[in-house]
């Protein structure tokens, strides 16, 4: 393929993938209103903090009468993953360091799977390309969403619902083995058991406890 | 209380962001950290999974909301979009709301 039209299929690509990805900051949007959240909190959410899971994960805990302690611990752990992200990325692409803070902001499981999947010296393009669209799209979505969800009844149409499936559609694709789907049935398990005597926001703690024997195994 | 929590999560996410920018590679590249932070997401989601669809306070409730996770699980198996995954959720379980 010549690189030109090489170029523009990567951007293609990725201005796709990250418009649909970016489209879920409805659900996020809404979800969060249903919570208890005010539409600038939810916005602000999506602009400072920037990744799905650890949003979700904190809104959950604030919409269920958790302590603030527990759902910034649980979103913590969950943007952990993106720190490794950014370490392969900084070997991977060439960012200058005046653009490393708007760089890092961008680091998330879309843009990390774009740039390191990219033909040969197309990853800064990736990169770049899918972090604008999720990030511009995101926070739109998220607008409308938290706009939306102020206006019909959330329980009604099973928003409710909408946050556990939302966390079940995150996690499918990061199971990529039979070790790793054991270890995320632990963790549900010592949630669950956690649910009865652990206040809100506890028991996704405490399930972090499951990776232990394999990560002290050698 | 709600901004605290919010500022805080902001500036928790962006350091762990700018840390793997920034810090030395072999500092982050011990085994066990990539093993951990590998890891962790998978058995926190599945515990947000669980905590989401089946409490109700402090007690185990099985409800709309576990219809609504059953119809996500097959839209997940049949590789649904996210947005897709969630819409179909969020119907099965007001549907089932609507008809009990």
């Amino acid at each position: 393929m010549q690189p030109n039209s090489e170029r523009r299929k990567v951007i293609r690509d990725c201005v796709t993938l990250g418009a649909a990805v970016g489209a879920s900051g409805l659900s996020f949007g809404a979800v969060s209103v249903a919570a208890g959240l005010s539409t600038l909190q939810a916005c602000v959410l999506s602009l400072l903090v920037f990744s799905g899971g650890s949003q979700f994960a904190l809104v959950g805990v604030l919409g269920a009468g958790g302590s603030a302690a527990t759902g910034i611990a649980g979103a913590s752990l969950l943007g952990s993953r993106n720190m490794l992200y950014a370490v392969r990325l900084a070997t991977l692409l060439r960012v200058p360091r005046s653009r490393r803070v708007v760089a890092a902001q961008l680091t998330i499981d879309e843009t990390t799977a774009m740039a390191i999947t990219a033909p040969e010296g197309l990853g800064n393009t990736a990169f770049w390309v899918t972090g604008v669209t999720v990030f511009t799209t995101w926070n739109l979505a998220t607008l409308l969403g938290a706009l939306g969800a102020a206006v019909f009844d959330t329980n009604a149409i099973g928003l409710d619902a909408a946050v556990g499936a939302a966390f079940l559609a995150l996690l499918v694709p990061q199971i990529r083995d039979w070790s790793g789907g054991r270890i995320a049935i632990a963790g549900a398990l010592i949630a669950a058991a956690a649910v009865p005597v652990t206040p809100a926001g506890v028991p996704v703690i405490l399930a972090a406890l499951a990776i232990v024997p394999a990560v002290l195994r050698r | 209380m709600t901004w605290i929590a919010i500022f805080a999560t902001a500036a928790a996410c962006f350091a762990l962001k700018l840390a793997g920018w920034s810090l030395p590679a072999r500092l982050l590249e011990r085994k066990r950290l990539q093993r951990a932070a590998a890891l962790l997401p998978l058995v926190l989601l599945a515990a947000l999974v669980v905590v989401q669809t089946f409490s109700a306070g402090r007690s185990i409730a099985v409800d709309a909301r576990a219809a609504g996770l059953a119809a996500a699980g097959l839209a997940v198996l049949r590789r649904a979009p996210f947005i897709v995954v969630v819409a179909v959720a969020a119907a099965t379980a007001a549907l089932v709301r609507a008809a009990t």
